[in-house]
């Protein structure tokens, strides 16, 4: 879907736009943290956090597989590698009820095929929700994941088609019409606290919610950035530069892709 | 009590044209055998049930056994999409397909409802979400105790409930571990039941954290592997590669049906596929 947007990020020599998107986001995750992972992007990102910096890092699986450490990233959210190293493994309702409804979830790690300026999330449909030009695989565990969860991470690949102004569904709230209006709607969880795309790192503003960038990923022109969303992107003041991948975090990262020994 | 037969005749027997069917599993032990039985018995007008719709459901689909699919999320998981499902919904091939979608916090407490013998289960979730307007099993309730705003979803009552296990011991007692998912609540929510199994044995692996009594299982079948391209913990591995496969054997219709054909129509039974499988794999090698 971006693979244009991919094409023209300035990565640093020998570095997929991808892969600078995953360090950044495996960042994001504090070490001790649980974590309640969506399958592919996340997937990924989480469980090099956990062979990097966050070695404690909790990885919780909707499959119900709680402390899970696989040492490949799973294909789907249900591997056999994911229960066989496992500190439990919960039926489907109570992963949900027990674990995230309760407040037991720190963060909640999730991808998805479009997001508005509010941190909104479809996954559902692209088109009328009667006649869809494309239709996605739906809302699986996210509403809940994002309403509950104590913070939001969400992962995702940056353009004009899914930075849109409006969502044709929302599958999951961020902070819905922005300001309070996701707490007036009786959301516990804080709602997504950082956005991590290919070409930077997007944040709620204070005050008004709306998402704004605050750093740009080495080699990537914030204009860009501007004009791969579908909504007038505003540039935060003290825009920074991510730090670089690491020769250790890229050791890891292409370990867990199968890339190298 | 647990009549111990074939799929065939299990489902021969159990489920009707019209039935409102679940074959659950949560990526793990998910009865491919079963679905492949349901379309080569031809069976029509299916109202489907799972959470997460995968391949063995893209199958059905794309046969043409269902006219509505409950669910709250449909996808080949780690690959794609549903190139069947897809096709179903946006273009009405083979027939329209209605849907009724959900979360999966949601389903679960639909089914864990209904196991439990109530006409809703209740849940912190679907607020501000556009889920509301297109389902009509969704409902705002006040809690009576705490004046709290929740969300109410209807019970999943469904006729036929479906799924595959490891073991079934020599009294009928049906026994699965590993990522067991929502398989004991579609069981209790249903009127019927059927399980295909890996093995029969003299008692249960002492493994099986989830234990279903001869009693409230309809009919147990025999199937080994009969979870392929799933898994059954302790038995078989994921065949992950099938998964990535059949986004190509599923991209357009007639290569979709000329495999649905030799794979299952014109075989006798899910061995017989399974060989044919093998063999197949053998020789692209």
């Amino acid at each position: 879907m971006s693979a244009a947007v991919t094409d023209t990020a300035a990565a640093p020599a020998g570095l997929s736009a991808d892969d600078v998107m995953t360090v950044a986001a495996s960042r994001q995750l504090a070490d001790g943290a649980v974590c309640f992972v969506g399958i592919g992007l996340p997937s990924l990102a989480a469980n090099l956090a956990r062979r990097t910096h966050a070695p404690n890092l909790v990885l919780v699986y909707e499959s119900g597989t709680i402390g899970a450490k696989p040492t490949v990233p799973p294909l789907s959210i249900g591997d056999g590698e994911l229960a066989e190293t496992a500190d439990a493994v919960v039926s489907v309702p109570e992963i949900f009820a027990y674990w995230l409804q309760a407040g037991r979830v720190d963060v909640g790690f999730l991808g998805a095929a479009q997001i508005d300026r509010f941190g909104n999330i479809n996954t559902t449909v692209i088109g009328p929700y009667d006649a869809p030009k494309v239709r996605l695989p739906g809302a699986g565990g996210a509403p809940e994941i994002a309403s509950n969860s104590r913070e939001v991470i969400v992962v995702l690949r940056q353009s004009t088609r899914s930075f849109v102004g409006k969502l044709d569904f929302i599958t999951s709230v961020g902070h819905l019409d922005g300001r309070a209006s996701r707490q007036r709607a009786g959301l516990r969880g804080r709602g997504p606290t950082v956005v991590i795309t290919d070409l930077g790192v997007l944040r709620p503003e204070p005050e008004t919610n709306e998402l704004v960038l605050t750093a740009v990923h080495p080699g990537v022109d914030p204009a860009t950035a501007v004009a791969s969303t579908g909504w007038p992107l505003r540039v935060a003041d003290g825009l920074q530069v991510s730090p670089p991948p690491t020769a250790e975090e890229l050791r890891v990262l292409g370990m867990l892709q199968g890339r190298r020994p | 009590m647990a009549e111990l037969t074939t799929l065939a005749q299990a489902v021969a027997g159990l489920v009707h044209d019209g039935d409102t069917v679940a074959l659950e599993g949560f990526t793990h032990l998910i009865p491919h055998a079963a679905g492949h039985e349901i379309v080569r018995q031809r069976l029509a007008g299916l109202t489907l049930v799972r959470m997460t719709p995968d391949v063995v459901y893209d199958q059905m689909i794309g046969m043409g056994v269902a006219d509505k699919l409950v669910f709250s999320w449909g996808g080949n998981p780690g690959v794609g999409s549903l190139h069947r499902f897809r096709d179903a919904v946006e273009h009405g091939w083979p027939r329209p397909l209605a849907i009724e979608e959900h979360s999966h916090a949601g389903m679960a407490a639909r089914y864990t409802a209904a196991a439990s013998g109530l006409p809703f289960g209740v849940l912190r979730g679907y607020v501000g979400t556009d889920l509301p307007a297109h389902t009509d099993t969704v409902a705002p309730i006040t809690c009576p105790f705490t004046g709290e705003q929740l969300t109410a979803v209807r019970a999943l009552e469904v006729d036929v409930a479906v799924i595959h296990s490891q073991q079934v011991d020599r009294a009928g007692n049906v026994g699965l571990w590993g990522i067991t998912g929502v398989q004991k609540e579609a069981v209790f929510a249903a009127k019927r039941s059927i399980v295909t199994v890996e093995e029969r044995v003299d008692s249960l692996d002492s493994r099986a954290a989830v234990v279903l009594p001869s009693w409230v299982v309809s009919a147990v079948a025999v199937v080994p592997r009969g979870s392929h391209p799933s898994y059954a913990m302790g038995y078989t591995d994921r065949d992950n590669a099938f998964y990535q496969a059949w986004d190509a054997i599923s991209r357009d219709r007639d290569g979709f049906l000329a495999w649905m054909r030799r794979h299952v129509l014109q075989t006798g039974d899910f061995a017989e596929h399974l060989r044919l499988l093998d063999k197949e794999s053998r020789a692209a090698a």
